[in-house]
């Protein structure tokens, strides 16, 4: 499989992540379509570098391949952590405002 | 067509469709089933391309751990497509037209810069599989790994600390 194919999924599910985050208001829509745009990353890293790979296994040179994988695992890491603490504040401002409105945020500041 | 490419366009074709439905569909707990549905298309993106180790984690961790996660937070919000706020409609067409403006500059400028014999390896190798991954965890990248730890430590803080009732 050609690597355009996979750059072109990524960039259209990043697109599609953000245009979630312009147009919606409710603050867990906003906040899935992060997720979406993290995963569209971690996809594009794993295929570039099985790229690498195939690039190495045909001019006969050793890889360094499983990086991108453990930077990837990094990236799930951190998206966990801040998941946590996201789903929290969106708890609170549910408490505050009694809506998940991501216009009321400003309403926090108390 | 090859078995792997039917694969692949089936895969992409119901990750794309998922994700747009994310965006487009009324009800919260609508766009969580549809991101699940991302999700497993994600990882089944990674079997093919044998990264079984992210493939694995990517279930437990996104569609196990975290979206439960969500759909815990939208059942104790009680929210539904009735009460949901949505944005003026010229701001929406405005967030859609900035987005596909995006997708269409990123595409034209990377479609140009890769050659058509830049062909990324299917199956083959061994490098995403637990035993390699682990091993360069566990010597390159020690340090990050015991680092986030803390990460999470602080995460758990941080969650209890807001999350607690202000009295």
């Amino acid at each position: 499989m050609e690597i355009k194919w996979y750059i072109g999924l990524s960039v259209a599910l990043f697109c599609t992540g953000i245009i979630g985050v312009l147009t919606r208001r409710n603050s867990i829509v906003v906040f899935m379509c992060i997720e979406l745009m993290l995963n569209a990353v971690n996809l594009l890293l794993v295929a570039f570098s099985k790229m690498h790979a195939a690039s190495a296994l045909a001019q006969l040179t050793p890889a360094v391949v499983s990086d991108a994988q453990i930077f990837v695992f990094f990236i799930m890491v951190v998206a966990a952590a801040e998941v946590s603490v996201g789903l929290a504040i969106i708890i609170m401002l549910y408490r505050n405002t009694h809506s998940a409105d991501i216009n009321f945020l400003n309403r926090l500041n108390n | 067509m090859s078995i792997t490419e039917i694969l692949f366009w089936g895969l992409s074709f119901l990750a794309l469709f998922s994700a747009i439905m994310v965006v487009a569909s009324k009800s919260p707990v609508h766009s969580i089933l549809f991101l699940i549905v991302v999700f497993f298309a994600i990882s089944g993106h990674y079997i093919l391309l044998n990264a079984q180790f992210l493939a694995i984690v990517n279930i437990i961790v996104y569609a196990g751990a975290i979206m439960v996660l969500f759909l815990f937070v939208v059942m104790l919000m009680n929210l539904n497509a009735e009460s949901e706020p949505k944005k003026n409609r010229i701001l929406q067409f405005a967030g859609l037209i900035s987005g596909g403006c995006l997708f269409l500059v990123l595409i034209s400028a990377i479609i140009k810069s890769v050659s058509a014999n830049n062909l990324v390896q299917m199956g083959g190798g061994d490098y995403g599989l637990i035993k390699n991954l682990g091993i360069v965890l566990f010597k390159d990248y020690v340090i990050p790994f015991e680092i986030s730890s803390v990460l999470f430590l602080s995460a758990i803080i941080g969650t209890v600390v807001i999350g607690k009732k202000a009295e």
